[in-house]
């Protein structure tokens, strides 16, 4: 058998000691000229040439910023938007640790995954916007506490969340390394990391909304109200599920090799699940976006075009998604609820830009456009981060964690673990 | 989840204290009366001299064609409003808010209040996120964005001669009268003066009194605001306000969302009567 040859090479790999493992596992698996490989390499190659230029010579060079519009889609759409696709991490870590809704648990580890990632790199996009990024650790340090800055409660959340992230994921890293003891010592952190986790997710997921609090007068009046921050979290908590419905959609078919065929039978019992939360707050998202709506009697906008372009954010990728999500878990169709989180994730990237870069200064004279470096160097950060994820997928047990309480009680040792993972 | 916590109830303190500090009105203001000003420029000179900034060609009558903003070169600008026969003039620069949306924004307080009146940006605390520049009503805040090492450009009333006990620049090199410096309390007495004592060649509006909470510029002008590029519909709320019932609610939460959250996992354990899986 050739699976076994290879799992005791890897054993007798892992007793030579920690180190050669990893640097084996650092090496790349599978084949390297594949089409995404094609597109990306050079995409990030170029970002890393470009985000280079752009600390040498100023975000002028590199972005179309100007004085009316001092944040453009590195903010909105990496930031915000990006943030919001992470909400799925503190969703279903709710459902699985605080619920103990066992039916999620095969996905909870690639999601927690995603959100550290997402994290990591699209809030580490607001690095690369700072014009000082070298001030960056004064929040954190000193007598430099903005304490009634919604900035400064972004940053120490966005900061204590890749903590709360990392210590989620961990267990899965030792699982990896084959520490169980340390694995098991990891595990019992879990519950903290997971409370804390939704926790700041509540508070910094509201938070971007609040940013845009005092943005009153420049954020248009159908986009700006003083429940930014509610609409903002409710909002989260369907695009993080659309983004785990869409993307598990994804990375089933290029990971399939990955999965057990436990994952493979949950799979449409779980999409029809979050279908089913995601056609709830998104009802109630709609709710409360109607009587915003009705209480500062907006309708007087709606015949402008402005108005008629939020018409498009509200039915066209809020309600409309809604209704393929109630029908397509009516009529067990995985294929429409999939659409429906495809629908609902570009309603959440149309209404964070439009808070953040669209309809912000919307009556300006000459309104800011992205440059095509802002896109490439957005562009190559999706890229790496996606990278990072396969890299992460195909050694470490996060599709395909056997320790499932619900079926296997009794929790396999470390070594059938490798021998599962070197079958593939 | 301490540091948590401690963030967050500072966060509330800090609040309540931004609030405190503008409430009274014994800070150093300046009254710009439009209606003395002859747009010659000086001040802008002045303003030029005093900074280090390029100095502007006052004889250059071209500029008032448009209306113009401050830039990171220009602290401060005057434009010219009305027709021919009523030439009128308004200088444009920080309003030095009582309570300043910048500052409330700033995360590394690098724009500051002062005490003494003047809001001050501070080059070793920023870190460029311009949350400033979006927050600011006035639109003030100009960032330099074609340099690696940028810094905010505004208006800073002077602080550097202030702590020598010396006036704005610009208070100091207008010729006409048009600028007058002192506490806000001492300059709305001088505004109201005027308005009563001429009340026919005044708007009976001090702009800058109470507008987003009150600020440390006030205009007397013969013309509605708006005809003079202000904004009038601003409100008199001071902007940090908006964002004070979010950041109340902070502590709230970082304290009351672990206790339900642990609450409820425990007790789904005890109701399941299954150990929890430490996975």
């Amino acid at each position: 058998m050739a699976d076994f040859t290879g799992t005791t090479s890897l054993l007798e790999q892992r007793q030579g000691g920690l180190f050669r493992f990893i640097l084996g596992e650092l090496k790349p698996k599978g084949r390297i000229l594949t089409p995404f490989n094609l597109i990306s390499i050079p995409v990030i190659l170029l970002g890393l040439v470009l985000i280079a230029l752009r600390f040498a010579f100023g975000l002028g060079m590199a972005t179309n910023l100007s004085q009316d519009f001092p944040w453009g889609i590195w903010i909105g759409f990496d930031v915000m938007t990006g943030v919001a696709l992470a909400g799925g991490a503190y969703v279903l870590t709710f459902l699985v640790y605080i619920l103990g809704i066992e039916k999620y648990r095969p996905i909870v580890r690639a999601t927690i995954l995603n959100g550290l990632l997402a994290y990591m790199f699209y809030a580490g996009c607001l690095l690369i916007d700072c014009g000082r990024p070298w001030n960056a650790f004064n929040p954190f340090i000193g007598n430099s506490f903005g304490v009634s800055s919604i900035m400064f409660l972004i940053a120490w959340h966005f900061m204590l969340y890749m903590v709360a992230c990392l210590v989620e994921f961990a267990p899965t890293i030792a699982e990896w390394l084959g520490k169980e003891r340390i694995r098991k010592l990891l595990s019992a952190m879990t519950l903290g990391a997971v409370i804390i986790g939704i926790t700041l997710s509540t508070l910094h997921q509201s938070g971007l909304g609040a940013l845009f609090l005092m943005a009153k007068g420049k954020l248009h009046p159908l986009w700006y109200t003083e429940f930014l921050p509610i609409l903002f979290f409710v909002s989260s908590i369907f695009a993080g599920l659309s983004m785990v419905v869409f993307e598990g959609s994804i990375s089933h078919k290029i990971f399939s090799n990955r999965l057990g065929p436990e994952q493979r039978s949950s799979h449409d019992g779980i999409v029809r699940g979050l279908a089913k939360i995601c056609a709830g707050t998104m009802f109630v998202y709609l709710a409360m976006v109607a009587l915003v709506f009705i209480h500062n009697q907006s309708w007087t906008y709606i015949g402008t075009p402005m108005g008629q372009w939020w018409l498009v954010e509200i039915i066209g990728f809020v309600l409309i998604p809604m209704m393929l999500f109630v029908r397509g878990y009516r009529h067990r169709s995985t294929l429409l609820m999939r659409i429906a989180s495809a629908m609902a994730l570009i309603g959440i990237i149309l209404n964070r830009l439009n808070v953040s870069v669209i309809a912000f200064k919307w009556d300006a004279p000459v309104h800011y456009i992205p440059s095509w470096i802002e896109i490439e160097i957005t562009l190559a950060i999706i890229f790496i981060e996606i990278w990072i994820f396969r890299w992460v997928v195909n050694r470490m047990p996060v599709l395909n964690n056997l320790s499932q309480p619900a079926s296997n009680p009794n929790r396999q040792s470390g070594a059938n673990n490798v021998a599962a993972k070197e079958s593939v | 989840m301490t540091v948590g916590a401690a963030g967050g109830s500072a966060l509330v303190s800090g609040s309540v204290q931004g609030a405190q500090v503008a409430e009274s009105e014994e800070f150093n203001a300046v009254l710009v009366d439009t209606t003395l000003c002859v747009g010659c420029r000086s001040c802008e000179e002045a303003c030029a001299e005093a900074h280090g900034l390029p100095a502007p060609d006052v004889f250059d009558e071209s500029v008032f064609e448009n209306e113009r903003t401050t830039t990171t070169e220009q602290w401060t600008v005057v434009n010219r409003y009305g027709g021919d026969e009523s030439e009128l003039f308004a200088k444009k620069q920080c309003m030095h808010c009582a309570q300043p949306a910048c500052a409330a924004a700033c995360l590394t307080k690098a724009m500051l209040k002062t005490e003494e009146g003047p809001v001050i940006w501070r080059a070793e605390k920023c870190m460029g996120c311009r949350y400033c520049m979006v927050s600011c009503p006035f639109d003030i805040p100009k960032f330099e964005f074609n340099s690696p090492v940028p810094t905010i450009q505004k208006c800073n009333q002077c602080w550097d001669r202030l702590q020598e006990n010396e006036h704005p620049a610009c208070v100091d090199n207008c010729p006409e009268g048009t600028l007058l410096f002192g506490k806000k309390r001492q300059l709305l007495e001088v505004a109201r003066t005027r308005i009563a004592e001429d009340p026919l060649n005044y708007v009976h509006h001090i702009y800058g009194e109470r507008e987003v909470g009150g600020t440390g510029v006030l205009y007397l002008a013969s013309v509605p605001f708006e005809q003079l590029g202000f904004k009038t519909d601003l409100g008199n709320t001071a902007f940090p306000e908006y964002t004070k019932g979010f950041l109340y609610s902070v502590p709230f939460i970082l304290l009351l969302w672990p206790a339900i959250l642990l609450g409820m996992s425990k007790s789904r354990e005890r109701n399941s009567g299954t150990d929890r899986e430490e996975e």
